[in-house]
């Protein structure tokens, strides 16, 4: 077919700006423009959940805006909040002013805080706005969370109903933390980030560090996904295999089983926890290195 | 549903519609979150590009029905099962009556059934979330085939007046445990942070200067409770007691789970949230065939903490084995995923049954691997012995 498909350019759009998404997660950002939903990612810590956002950003060029879930999150510094201090000051300053004239002072557009979500729907270009494990977050947020994402207008009971100017694609990570809501879940695509597959992950090595061997980066992608199968309590992410590459490419390594020691020793950037480091001894190193071709 | 449907896209088939709400319906049989909503996007997708091979189309529908990982894992199976081996170009040009199209699926998901390979049912039902619905047995019959289990135990616990009289004792208990804790977080009155809003609120009736600070304080959790209970042959007069308490305690607690587990590892809070106790039994005990076999704790708990702790346990959690220790793994592994597991948890509470005999010493091989891991280590033969834990509970 020579039409090229819309998830197929997202995909090479992607690609352009440092992500190679696969098939299945192009085309659920291509749905994402389409149907206007939000996208929910899901998966293991470190295997590049977050970076989809940013990269969508980029590639879109439009602005990435982050909220980063915790517990007791709140509507203050989620969406909005009055600048206080400030308001203050204002009231003192204005002290035996009319009290109808103060108060619609201190209620404008100078003194709200914008806080993600708020500055989300208020862009000129559509932004993408990552909300970073949801998971996190309690179950009332969640609810307000639902509220926000199907109606894209928030009210602030002294200053009237904002409505977005533009809608925002969003994409939400969850590290499974807790349970989400059905409700949240059915309104939002989905999509399980697993591991990339060595293939993949010799590209990503390859596009994020463009000095390094292809050869090399082959064989780095073989051996981190044969780490992952030795059950580990932490299996090492994405993030950790560009550490491990870019350390390899610093000392001057072509080919992994002509240097097990620098290996060994440089598995430090792959493992997390003194479980595992007592896990991967010498000889586990040794046996793995010996599969990698 | 079908009316809505035919309202969104008036230019598909009828018969392609039909087929389309049927799959969604299976969908939703096997524990899919899917509404109108899902049922029309799906219908845009599919007059858009993507729909022009099942390979391009599956991966769109995919992101679009599933909502957790189980579902993921599920789809492709029942994508390819509905629409594959019935023939999709066939059925787009098939202009036959609505009637027609569930007696298809009929067809296909018998076929499904007697193909679907072993490994694959069995993870199904391990999964998280299935959902027991009625239509779901059938779907149960090919894995319970090749397991040759029986299904003998918790039919007994269905005496009526037996059971309300268990599950009323059960339920006061637990929410008498709630009440306590609850009031007890309510008293701690100190917060870190002053609250702006409320002090400028507050402050409005001396004219602006903040007299009464409000502060802030950080929500407390309630606790969670997570009970797994062993309903292996060994633990066969206890366990119908310990549902009925778990029964209780999920309608009860605001936070709580419950597992059950002998060689396999079973999630059965969606069904004990059942409100009728009655229909609650019935899903259970559908899940949980093949109690009363051997015990394979070390096993179950690796399960546990490889798909359900992460969900399930946060650092106000109190975890809760109802077992004898009998293990018929080997007693290390069940000593490493002690350990792994009181890593996360707050407190683990090992309820033996065995303890409440005389000169019991706890010398099985996997209660002795458990013992350091356990914080409180308490008999429950029955419903009086679990009141005892109160106040234990209470106290985390």
């Amino acid at each position: 077919m020579a039409v090229t498909l819309p998830q197929e350019e997202i995909a090479s759009q992607m690609a352009a700006v440092g992500y190679i998404p696969d098939r299945d997660l192009a085309t659920a950002l291509w749905l994402m423009g389409s149907l206007s939903r939000p996208l929910l990612l899901e998966g293991e810590a470190g295997v590049g959940k977050t970076e989809v956002a940013r990269a969508l950003a980029l590639s879109n060029d439009t602005r990435l805006i982050r909220l980063q879930c915790y517990e007791g999150l709140d509507q203050s510094s989620a969406l909005y909040e009055w600048n206080y201090q400030r308001q203050l000051l204002a009231i003192k300053a204005r002290e035996g002013a009319d009290a109808d004239e103060v108060e619609a002072q201190i209620f404008s557009e100078k003194y709200l805080l914008e806080r993600p979500l708020l500055a989300a729907i208020r862009q000129a270009k559509a932004p993408v706005l990552l909300i970073d494990e949801v998971d996190r977050a309690d179950e009332e947020f969640e609810a307000f969370l639902l509220e926000l994402l199907s109606d894209f207008q928030v009210s602030i009971p002294e200053l009237g109903t904002i409505t977005a100017t533009t809608i925002p694609r969003v994409i939400l990570t969850s590290n499974g933390t807790r349970e989400l809501s059905d409700a949240l879940r059915r309104r939002c695509l989905y999509h399980y980030v697993d591991f990339p597959d060595v293939d993949r992950e010799a590209r990503i090595i390859l596009s994020r560090l463009p000095g390094i061997d292809a050869a090399l980066s082959l064989q780095i992608a073989t051996m981190v996904s044969l780490i992952r199968k030795e059950e580990l309590r932490k299996a090492p992410g994405v993030a950790e295999t560009l550490d491990w590459a870019a350390t390899l490419a610093g000392l001057d390594i072509h080919h992994l089983r002509d240097e097990p020691e620098a290996v060994y020793e440089t598995l430090t950037c792959l493992i997390k926890t003194a479980e595992d480091r007592a896990r991967m001894t010498r000889q586990v190193t040794d046996r793995l290195l010996g599969k990698v071709a | 549903m079908h009316a809505a449907e035919k309202n969104a896209l008036p230019d598909l088939g009828a018969a392609m519609r039909v087929k389309l709400g049927v799959f969604v319906a299976t969908l939703r049989d096997n524990g899919f979150v899917a509404g109108l909503a899902e049922t029309r996007d799906a219908l845009v997708i599919l007059s858009g590009a993507a729909s022009t091979r099942p390979s391009r189309l599956r991966p769109a529908w995919r992101a679009l029905f599933c909502s957790r990982q189980s579902d993921w894992q599920k789809f492709d199976e029942i994508f390819d099962a509905y629409w594959l081996k019935r023939g999709m170009k066939s059925a787009t040009l098939l202009s036959g009556s609505p009637q027609k199209a569930p007696a298809g699926l009929k067809a296909v998901s018998s076929g499904a059934r007697g193909l679907g390979d072993i490994q694959n049912a069995d993870h199904v039902r391990r999964g998280e979330d299935v959902e027991t619905t009625d239509t779901g047995r059938s779907r149960r019959d090919g894995a319970s085939r090749t397991e040759l289990l029986s299904r003998t135990d918790f039919r007994h616990m269905t005496q009526p007046e037996d059971l309300a009289e268990a599950h009323e004792l059960a339920q006061r208990l637990a929410k008498g445990m709630r009440a306590r804790i609850t009031r007890r977080m309510r008293a701690a009155r100190t917060g870190e942070r002053l609250d702006l809003r409320r002090t400028i609120h507050k402050s409005i009736s001396h004219g602006g200067t903040p007299l009464e600070l409000v502060h802030r304080r950080r929500k407390e959790k309630p606790l969670r409770l997570v009970v797994l209970l062993d309903a292996s042959g060994s633990m066969s007069l206890y366990s119908a007691v310990f549902l009925r308490f778990m029964h209780g305690v999920l309608d009860a607690f605001r936070e709580a789970e419950a597992f059950v587990f002998h060689t396999r590892l079973i999630h059965i809070s969606p069904a004990l949230r059942e409100r009728d106790p009655q229909r609650a039994v019935e899903r259970m005990s559908l899940m949980a065939e093949g109690t009363g076999g051997g015990t394979r704790i070390g096993e179950c708990l690796a399960t546990f903490n490889r798909w359900h702790a992460k969900r399930c346990i946060h650092s106000h959690t109190c975890v809760m084995i109802v077992s004898d220790g009998y293990d018929t793994g080997p007693a290390d592994n069940l000593g490493t995923e002690m350990q792994a597991m009181r890593r996360r948890c707050r407190r683990i509470a090992w309820l033996n049954p065995m303890i409440g005999w005389q000169d019991y010493a706890p010398e099985a091989a996997g209660m002795k691997a458990a013992l350091p891991f356990i914080d409180l280590f308490a008999p429950a033969h029955n419903l009086e012995s679990l009141k005892a834990l109160e106040p234990y509970l209470a106290r985390i």
